[in-house]
């Protein structure tokens, strides 16, 4: 049991989590990720580390509610418990000095790139940062990446706040002007796919870090496996950082699909519980 | 009940080998509960008086972990099953697990004097037998544990091999910690073996009891990655380490359309069955695909659990395909007919040779060749060969490949001079379960590539043999001599 020090919505939908885990917080470098569970009954999911506190012994995670397992999650609060967590887990990002470095991220991504982003500037690149979001509302972690990196360029689909658009066209500007020699990206599978596209005619070095189903997180399982480069790897412990350009993106898409309906049914029965939950606490209230 | 010493040798032979009751095939296809329901107090005593307790015992040199077969039994015909249960557990502390999974035909029931004209006497359901009247009848007992010596034994991974370590060096007053990867201890007998095969609750009374004598568990401990083995033993300050880590990564065919929706490693899908509890979902939050026309490749244990688990979840046709014969099976021959028995079906020399898939990314076809068998290979099985022209399509909703794994990188990755093989497997010498980094141990499938649970368990118990020698006598580099052996030797 790991119990959670500090938790609080920064975005709709999206809460950071500090947990106390102070082996994970002393090994963990970026690029790594934890597998938790939430209660004794509970899924396995991945989820990557955003930042951690050696000295505090925690770690912090990003969390958006998107399924029943992370809307569980976010409804737990400072003094809370998680079932298990386990880590830090996955092949560290690979820092070098590039020399222009651009990280590209959307959604809960660009909690996820910011400790890249801070590795590759202290590395000494020069780091332009582009966060992307649907709608000002799920902007996050601007403060946090203008402190780690040099220029961070914010794009909404609605043009709410910053450029109007994708971080693909934000993208395209910045490669129309300045030579970029090294490219990270993480969000939204559709998001990496078009990067790497887009990356592909020029040949620049692009990383994407995937994010697929997993159980164990150790190689057990091969549930993970992608295909990059022809070959079946495991992003648990062959990644989960691979070259953008070799990356079927097509069959992870599909495998990324296999549990569609079972979601559904389980974020429905749990909306259902809370509900009834709800109705109790009503009822008792009146009492 | 007849008195042993009345029965002359010949009656006892006479007695018939007595049967396991089963729960029916017909109820089981639909269960989760276990397949086999245990000797009744009488039947094992009857079982019992078979053995005719020879002068020289030949069924021990089968056990890996020199279980005092003859003594046990003996005790059992004279009804004193919970004397012959601490018989048994002055070498092995699994002993409802291992009178369970144990492949008994193949160890001590192969080499039973019995054998060779009668049947083998039931070793493995008579061990199970008193295992689970323990269980049943009273609290668990402290054995009389020496006092401490002072120094600590990290044993990483909580499977058979490091549970028997454990419970050696536990006993012998070492401070022991298991460092577990998952969530939950018990290893492949967690999440591989099936609840019908192996029921949970009594695995975890049996790991429990270890917990009690003073084994110290710790879950959610990735070794290679929440630590190294080098921080376990400088920063932690452990005096020995011993691996036993398991089989890890799961093989696959490396055939086209292996990675379509609805193909899955045995090793997945028996642990989101087994350890995460999908077969409830959504009571549990783990989902699961369950398949009306399934496929199950490999002919081994795992091959067959998974067949067997597929049946459960409602597969209407669960077949094993497998491209060698029934022979070649690795399999128990129990897990073979308890599987034909509930229906699935073997389609033998044969083999896919790629997955067809719909628009949708889900497996819909298995394109398969025949074979026929040639020489032997390497293994010394004859060498499946595909006949031309004699491939067909086969329509199917699941797939799930049991082919074997190979060895997990985690450790190995991150502990540079201890040395692999060039399959990744830890080397280590066979007998003292020694590698070359000192202090540090392995055994079990890491070593030897996937096994059994109780050859895991042997290695642990020979690594924990080993571990005391050396932290008594601090010599690491020869295997030191082993007096019990050479007095053995001399008295003969």
């Amino acid at each position: 049991m790991n119990k959670i020090l500090h938790a609080e919505f920064i975005a709709s939908g999206v809460k950071v989590f500090k947990i106390l885990a102070p082996n994970i917080a002393r090994k963990r470098k970026p690029g790594q990720f934890v597998v938790l569970r939430v209660h004794a009954l509970g899924e396995r999911i991945p989820i990557t580390i955003a930042d951690a506190n050696e000295e505090e012994g925690s770690i912090t995670l990003i969390v958006q509610g998107v399924g029943k397992t992370t809307r569980h999650m976010n409804m737990l609060e400072e003094g809370d418990y998680l079932q298990d967590l386990v880590g830090p887990l996955g092949i560290p990002t690979h820092i070098e000095k590039w020399g222009r470095v651009v990280c590209v991220s959307g959604g809960v991504g660009t909690a996820e790139a910011l400790p890249i982003a801070q590795a590759m500037k202290a590395a000494g690149n020069e780091v332009i940062s582009i966060i992307g979001a649907r709608t000002k509302d799920l902007v996050i972690a601007e403060e946090e990446m203008l402190k780690r990196t040099d220029q961070v360029i914010i794009t909404t689909d609605d043009g709410t706040y910053g450029k109007k658009g994708l971080v693909t066209d934000a993208l395209q500007d910045i490669l129309k002007e300045k030579e970029v020699n090294f490219i990270l990206a993480i969000g939204p599978l559709p998001m990496m796919k078009a990067i790497a596209e887009m990356t592909r005619p020029l040949k620049i070095p692009t990383v994407v870090s995937l994010n697929s189903i997993m159980i164990d997180g150790t190689g057990m399982c091969g549930g993970c496996r992608v295909t990059v480069d022809g070959k079946k790897v495991f992003v648990c412990v062959e990644g989960p950082e691979f070259d953008a350009h070799k990356v079927d993106f097509a069959e992870l898409a599909n495998r990324q699909k296999i549990y569609l309906d079972e979601e559904r049914k389980s974020l429905q029965k749990f909306e259902e519980n809370c509900r009834f939950g709800r109705e109790i606490e009503k009822a008792r209230a009146e009492l | 009940m007849a008195d042993k010493k009345e029965l002359s040798k010949k009656e006892r032979v006479a007695i018939p080998r007595q049967a396991m009751p089963e729960r029916k095939p017909e109820i089981r296809r639909s269960s989760f509960d276990e397949v086999n329901l245990g000797f009744d107090e009488e039947t094992a005593m009857t079982e019992a008086l078979r053995c005719i307790d020879c002068k020289k015992p030949t069924c021990i040199d089968g056990c890996p972990v020199d279980i005092k077969i003859p003594d046990f039994i003996i005790k059992i015909a004279e009804g004193d099953f919970i004397g012959a249960v601490e018989k048994i557990k002055e070498d092995n502390s699994l002993p409802a697990v291992c009178g369970r999974v144990c492949p008994q035909e193949t160890q001590c029931e192969e080499t039973c004097v019995l054998k060779k004209k009668y049947e083998p006497v039931s070793i493995g359901r008579l061990e199970r037998f008193v295992a689970d009247y323990e269980l049943k009848h009273r609290e668990f007992q402290l054995p009389d544990l020496p006092p401490k010596k002072g120094k600590k034994v990290a044993i990483i991974g909580s499977g058979p091999a490091g549970l028997a370590c454990a419970s050696d060096l536990i006993k012998w007053g070492y401070d022991v910690t298991v460092y577990e990867a998952l969530h939950e201890l018990g290893g492949v007998l967690v999440y591989g073996i099936p609840e019908f095969r192996l029921p949970k609750a009594l695995l975890r009374k049996e790991i429990g009891n270890l917990g009690k004598m003073g084994v110290n568990f710790v879950t959610n401990f990735v070794v290679g990655k929440s630590m190294t083995v080098d921080e376990l033993l400088n920063r932690e300050n452990y005096d020995a380490i011993f691996i036993g880590t398991g089989a890890g990564l799961p093989w696959f065919m490396n055939v086209p359309g292996e990675n379509l929706n609805g193909v899955y490693s045995a090793n997945e899908y028996l642990t989101r069955v087994n350890l995460m509890k999908a077969y409830d979902f959504p009571n549990t939050d783990t989902p699961i695909k369950k398949g009306k026309n399934v496929i199950v490749i490999g002919g081994g244990n795992t091959a067959m659990d998974a067949v067997r688990t597929t049946k459960r979840l409602g597969g209407e046709r669960a077949i094993i395909m497998y491209r060698r014969t029934e022979i070649e099976m690795p399999a128990r021959d129990e897990e073979i007919q308890h599987a034909k028995e509930e229906g699935i079906e073997f389609h033998l020399l044969t083999a896919p040779v790629e997955f067809i898939g719909d628009e949708r990314g889900w497996v819909r076809q298995a394109k398969c060749i025949k074979m026929e068998l040639g020489e032997p290979d390497d293994s010394g099985r004859r060498r499946p060969i595909p006949i031309e022209n004699s491939e067909f399509n086969f329509d199917v909703d699941l797939v799930v490949v049991a082919i074997g794994n190979g060895s997990n990188p985690l450790i190995a990755q991150t502990t540079p001079d201890m040395k692999t093989n060039k399959w990744g497997n830890i080397i280590a010498d066979s007998e003292t379960g020694r590698t070359s980094k000192e202090g540090v141990f392995a055994g079990g499938d890491i070593v030897t590539g996937g096994a059994t649970v109780i050859l895991a368990m042997g290695a642990g118990r020979a690594a924990a043999k080993s571990i005391n020698d050396y932290l008594q006598t601090g010599v690491w580099e020869l295997p030191p001599e082993k007096p019990e052996e050479k007095e053995l030797v001399e008295t003969k």
